[in-house]
């Protein structure tokens, strides 16, 4: 844990840094369309030579008003609209809004659909942290661990496909519950994933954690102390990363989490590489979370008594989840009708993103490209 | 705490629960003091979200509202304020330096400026943007048609 009361001075972004060559500084652009940015992310990097001492972000390329309109919908015709924010962890999003609006009603989910729900969720998160780990190592120059990851990505997809018809935006949970129960064959095939699977971490590994590119490309890069993280509301593998052993399952857990084995992957110097491995470690352990989740899945109904129309007491409820990319949390204010009176959603990708700027000072033009692939950002949960 | 809180403040704060989840409306004058407290004394160290709710029937038409957290305490609390259209808040941006961006959002979507704020300025959508949208007076199908016409060169964005 960081020291609680240390001043914020070291974080003074005003105080330019002395160039170290005798050159003007220049400005130049990035994006908002490149391939590396994930997105439609603009960059506007202040250079001395290839040495960055600012950068500004300008963001908003995706805003769809996802918060307006929640407030034109009724509680249950929105829960599709919230896949779209992070689409490639959906059903994290999903989980966060359906367990917002149970608080609201004062309802609890069945066992048997909170055991489903842990299953798809962290099957969600290895799928998010897969994707991460193939376009980011393509950013820096491997290629073939995209290939690797995606190759099996595709196993969690299929597992989606099956159970609810969808692969991405897949709307897997509904408020009060599950609507489909599993389908016949569901443990067999998430068990014959996790075998299938547990090997191939390994592979990934192989591939990049003694690489000498990969660790001269990450060792030392983007490096952000505990404080730092804490002072801008950092959450998520990044602030882990920087040694703070701080988890939303653990700290507060909600749906079934407090029942599960696990532990908190954590590392030290805050830069690029202890990130890589954060994520690696919080894959191995959704592994054993599913597991266990799959061989104790109870039986038993998969739906709450929830009423057809949804008309919450009046009142506020703040409910966070942790999100593949950190805490993903919403703020809900019913005023007693059937449409939410305010949806407020509190983005992960979002916050970490105003970390760039801290992470980049002092690095190269290609230690940028490195940066933006370790914070994990998806530009439609940081735009909505 | 809040018995302490409420020594010091009196009436300008009153401390709620509502489903499990502890809040407190503060009075507009005790901002940023409160958060400063809150933050240095109390150990909320991380600030989770700035968000703003709008009642356009009351007369202080808007709630402003911070999402804090403790990482010594694991506790969560909601600090709200209520003011009136066109008044300013002070930015917490001193206290929490990832206030920056959360407090421009509110500014974008709702109109409310935060003092002292260092770049005050919109964050989603495009500088020139006339409206906020998250106004409840906002249609959801409005759009600034002036400055899609200049801009994107098309008659209108629907």
């Amino acid at each position: 844990m960081a020291d609680q009361n240390s001043s914020l001075s070291h974080l003074d972004l005003e105080t330019p840094e002395k160039p170290f060559l005798d050159a003007n500084e220049l400005v130049i652009n990035m994006g908002p369309q490149h391939p590396a940015t994930h997105g439609v992310l603009r960059v506007i990097l202040r250079l001395d030579g290839e040495k960055v001492l600012g950068l500004e972000c300008v963001i908003g390329y995706l805003h769809r008003g996802v918060e307006k309109i929640g407030e034109h919908r009724t509680y249950t015709m929105f829960n599709p609209y919230v896949d779209r924010m992070d689409y490639v962890a959906a059903v994290s999003n999903g989980l966060g809004y359906c367990e917002t609006v149970e608080k609201l009603l004062n309802v609890e989910a069945p066992p048997r659909a909170q055991y489903v729900r842990v299953i798809l969720t962290e099957l969600n998160r290895i799928a998010s942290h897969q994707l991460w780990l193939g376009t980011h190592a393509l950013d820096i120059g491997a290629i073939t661990p995209l290939f690797y990851t995606f190759r099996d990505r595709e196993e969690i997809l299929k597992i989606y496909e099956k159970y609810c018809g969808a692969r991405l935006t897949t709307h897997a949970f509904r408020i009060g519950g599950l609507q489909y129960e599993t389908y016949a064959g569901f443990e067999k095939d998430v068990t014959n994933f996790l075998d299938f699977f547990r090997p191939k971490i390994d592979e990934y590994e192989e591939l990049l954690t003694t690489n000498r590119i990969w660790v001269e490309r990450t060792k030392n890069v983007g490096n952000i102390s505990a404080q730092d993280c804490i002072a801008l509301g950092v959450t998520g593998p990044v602030l882990r990363a920087s040694g703070v052993k701080w988890d939303l399952r653990k700290a507060q857990p909600y749906a079934n989490y407090k029942n599960f084995d696990f532990d908190i992957p954590i590392g030290q110097n805050g830069d690029t590489y202890d990130r890589y491995l954060v994520r690696m470690g919080e894959m191995r352990q959704s592994v054993r979370i599913v597991q266990q989740a799959i061989n104790g899945l109870p039986e038993g109904p998969i739906m709450a008594k929830v009423p057809k129309v949804m008309k919450p007491a009046v009142g506020e409820v703040y409910h966070s989840i942790e999100a593949p990319k950190g805490e993903l949390g919403y703020f809900i204010v019913s005023d007693g009708s059937t449409q939410p009176y305010r949806v407020r959603v509190r983005p992960p990708s979002f916050v970490n993103l105003q970390a760039l700027d801290v992470m980049c000072r002092g690095q190269l033009v290609a230690d940028v490209i490195a940066v933006i692939g370790t914070l994990d950002i998806v530009l439609g949960e940081v735009d909505r | 705490m809040v018995a302490k809180l409420r020594n010091s403040y009196g009436s300008g704060m009153e401390p709620l629960t509502y489903a499990g989840q502890n809040y407190m409306v503060v009075d507009r004058t005790l901002i940023p003091e409160i958060l400063q407290v809150l933050r240095n004394q109390e150990q909320f160290d991380y600030c989770v979200d700035i968000t703003a709710v709008h009642y356009p029937k009351r007369e202080k038409q808007f709630d402003v509202l911070w999402i804090l957290y403790s990482y010594a305490r694991n506790e969560r609390i909601r600090v709200t304020t209520q003011i009136r259209d066109g008044e300013s808040i002070p930015s917490s941006v001193p206290i929490w330096t990832g206030a920056n961006w959360l407090e421009r959002e509110v500014y974008d979507m709702f109109g409310i400026k935060f003092d002292g704020h260092p770049d005050m300025k919109r964050i989603l959508l495009p500088d020139g943007w006339k409206g906020h949208p998250l106004r409840k007076d906002y249609g959801i199908l409005q759009q600034d048609n002036e400055w899609v016409q200049i801009n994107l060169g098309i008659e209108s964005g629907q």
